[in-house]
């Protein structure tokens, strides 16, 4: 049983998408990170997205880069996610890891999935991690039951979306554009038509990310998606100090148009 | 240019690339079809006699293969007498291995029918090469090099620009070899359609470390049929730098089914593998992923990937082909580090006694083969991979060896 489906539900219910915020963890520093994503979880999150800071991002664009940078001159240590895992969940806040995988390795496998569940964490996503080389991970998820959030692609084949479907748990994280992570102007054309093939292959909820910024674009990807996810753009508003109203604007865009029932 | 070059080997990785634990694909869904993609292109043309053809045309009338394999008897004398014949891929069209694996790659673009090609590059080798092979084939080209490299490499810089590749210095990161390409990585995943990623060195997501190992192949193949002539036998060790490891897994896979021949790798040790300042990866990291493959890595205890370091650009990597890790844990072949003070002197006792300045990179496997000449003594024989020519270098060595005109 999904440790999600419970979030998804409840908008489902509402007629509505859930938002789902990143955020690195260490960034700006460890507490001021607990205190983002505490502004973040009572402004209008469903769900957050701890980011595990990582010295070699591939996926992303240069806003979470030079997060994940300044949280690692920090000091940041991977110990340090826990904690700020337990800060959310003690809010009764919902939270995700979103990590590169050679941390995970590093720590063992089993012994992350583990201290993550302690922490309160309700799952884990994967951006270079594919489902073909996630044997240890599959195990280790259910030893510890936590989600399993895999990405697909507007590039992945028919095949390759079963396959992510059936490895994953809890939702499935559509990337709406081929590129890294960045916020931009205009959603992508590619994300409804993926959601849609997404959507024969499996009944679990679909997330769509990547360059999402506005209560408008929200709203736009509302209409088809299940949750809307949005990063580098909680990045920089934190460098604004606007977290709480751009929580608030992405809000009311995911409620602005009903989701599919 | 044996036919057989490409011909799938028993040594050759399970379906989805593992050799051993190794290898595989660590990397974004995104890129999984382009990774298909070109395996199934790499599938069919490695039997395909056309493709063949179309390859040994070009390794031979534009690289200039076959390279020589030259004895050194005079660099031989400080190796304990050992018999030391050198393998000459400075001599090759860009001044380096490079170009065997370029070639191929850049016939492969055009078979699946793309346009723009992006590579990373340290030193600028790799990078030069790439340049010259879309020159040749009419390709669009973007070269990503760190900020550091474009430095320590203006040479190089100004050679691809020339070629009429955009060389984009990436300051990310440690800007070296690394950030380079977790850059190319990010330009590929948004340009995927039209664009191939030329990918340098035996490492990465499979099929590249088949795929470039095949392409350079070649340098085994021509150096055994040559040493047999030369020395009337085979050697007792083949010698080769290791950063990613392209060049020593194309001379290691001629030797690999003869039991007598060890093959050795040399790899950056800096200043010393028991400082932090190296890059001597099978020597010292630990298993973990990165760049689209599992093999060791230099990272800390919080598989944060650290940086290497290295007086050659070269081999400044903190990661290695998957295949050299599955060598070196069945032991059919053996790593060790060189230090930047070994690889110097090695690069300058080339220089002098023999009148061929190699690449610094190459230098190290030169070191390795005076210290394995003495250990063999005099009725050893040892052929040593001449990776590249140190012109690239002289601003390097200028600055170790104070060349400097006085004022």
């Amino acid at each position: 049983m999904s440790r999600l489906a419970g979030v998804f539900d409840a908008c489902r219910s509402e007629s509505r998408a859930a938002l789902i915020g990143y955020l690195p963890a260490g960034y700006p520093t460890l507490e001021g990170s607990k205190d983002v994503l505490r502004t973040m979880v009572s402004s209008g999150c469903d769900l957050v997205e701890v980011g595990l800071p990582y010295s070699d991002p591939v996926m992303d664009g240069p806003t979470i880069q030079k997060a994940s940078e300044q949280a690692l001159r920090g000091g940041f240590r991977v110990r340090d996610l826990f904690g700020v895992v337990e800060s959310v969940a003690a809010l009764g806040g919902r939270a995700v890891v979103m990590t590169y995988w050679n941390p995970v390795l590093k720590y063992g496998v089993d012994a992350f999935a583990r201290d993550l569940a302690a922490a309160g964490g309700l799952g884990l996503i994967t951006p270079d991690l594919v489902p073909d080389e996630a044997a240890e991970w599959l195990e280790a998820s259910e030893a510890h039951d936590l989600d399993r959030i895999f990405l697909v692609a507007p590039s992945s084949t028919e095949e390759r979306i079963d396959l992510t479907a059936r490895s994953s748990r809890g939702f499935l994280y559509a990337t709406s554009v081929m590129g890294v992570t960045g916020a931009r102007d205009v959603v992508s054309s590619a994300a409804p038509a993926l959601v849609e093939r997404v959507r024969e292959h499996t009944d679990l909820p679909v997330a769509v990310g990547l360059g999402v910024r506005s209560g408008a674009q929200a709203a736009e990807l509302a209409a088809f998606a299940d949750g809307v996810i949005v990063g580098s753009a909680f990045v920089t508003a934190v460098r604004d100090d606007t977290v709480a109203a751009l929580t608030a604007e992405l809000a009311e865009g995911v409620r602005q148009v009903p989701s599919r029932a | 240019m044996s036919p057989g070059q490409l011909a799938p080997t028993p040594h050759d990785p399970d379906e989805r690339g593992h050799f051993g634990p190794w290898g595989g694909r660590y990397m974004p869904e995104a890129l999984i079809a382009a990774v298909d993609e070109l395996a199934a292109f790499y599938e069919k043309a490695r039997i395909d006699p056309e493709f063949l053809d179309e390859f040994f045309r070009l390794l031979r009338d534009y690289a200039g293969r076959p390279s020589l394999l030259t004895e050194a008897p005079k660099f031989a004398a400080h190796a304990g007498g050992a018999r030391v014949f050198l393998k000459r891929e400075d001599l090759n069209h860009t001044g380096s291995h490079k170009i065997n694996n370029v070639l191929g790659q850049a016939l492969l673009t055009k078979r699946m029918g793309k346009q723009r090609v992006i590579a990373e590059t340290g030193a600028g080798q790799h990078g030069v090469a790439t340049a010259t092979a879309c020159a040749l084939m009419g390709l669009d080209c973007v070269i990503y090099m760190g900020e550091v490299d474009t430095e320590r490499q203006a040479l190089n810089v100004a050679r691809m620009r020339l070629l009429g590749a955009e060389v984009i210095p990436v300051k990310t990161g440690s800007r070296t070899l690394k950030d380079a390409i977790n850059e190319a990585l990010r330009d590929w995943v948004a340009n995927v359609d039209d664009t191939h990623y030329l990918l340098g060195t035996a490492a990465g997501p499979h099929p590249f470390p088949v795929l470039v190992r095949d392409f350079h192949r070649v340098i085994g193949i021509e150096a055994r049929a040559q040493v047999l002539e030369q020395a009337g036998r085979l050697p007792d060790v083949v010698a080769a730098c290791v950063g990613g490891g392209s060049n020593a897994i194309g001379i290691f896979h001629g030797f690999i089914d003869d039991p007598s021949v060890r093959l050795v790798g040399l790899e950056p040790g800096g200043d010393g593998i028991d400082t932090d300042r190296h890059g001597a990866t099978l020597t010292v990291g630990t298993p973990g992923s990165l760049h689209g493959a599992m093999s060791y890595v230099m990272q800390d205890e919080d598989g944060q990937i650290t940086e290497a370091h290295s007086i050659s650009a070269g081999l400044d990597y903190p990661g290695v082909g998957p295949e050299h890790a599955h060598l070196k844990d069945t032991g059919r072949a053996e790593y060790r580090p060189v230090t930047d003070a070994e690889a110097m002197e090695a690069f300058a006792l080339l220089s002098r006694t023999e009148g061929i300045i190699p690449a610094i990179e190459s230098a190290h496997a030169l070191a390795g083969a005076l210290v394995l000449g003495r250990e063999l003594g005099p009725e050893g024989l040892i052929v040593v991979n001449l990776s590249g020519r140190g012109d690239k270098d002289m601003d390097t060595a200028i600055k170790w060896f104070g060349l400097g005109v006085e004022s």
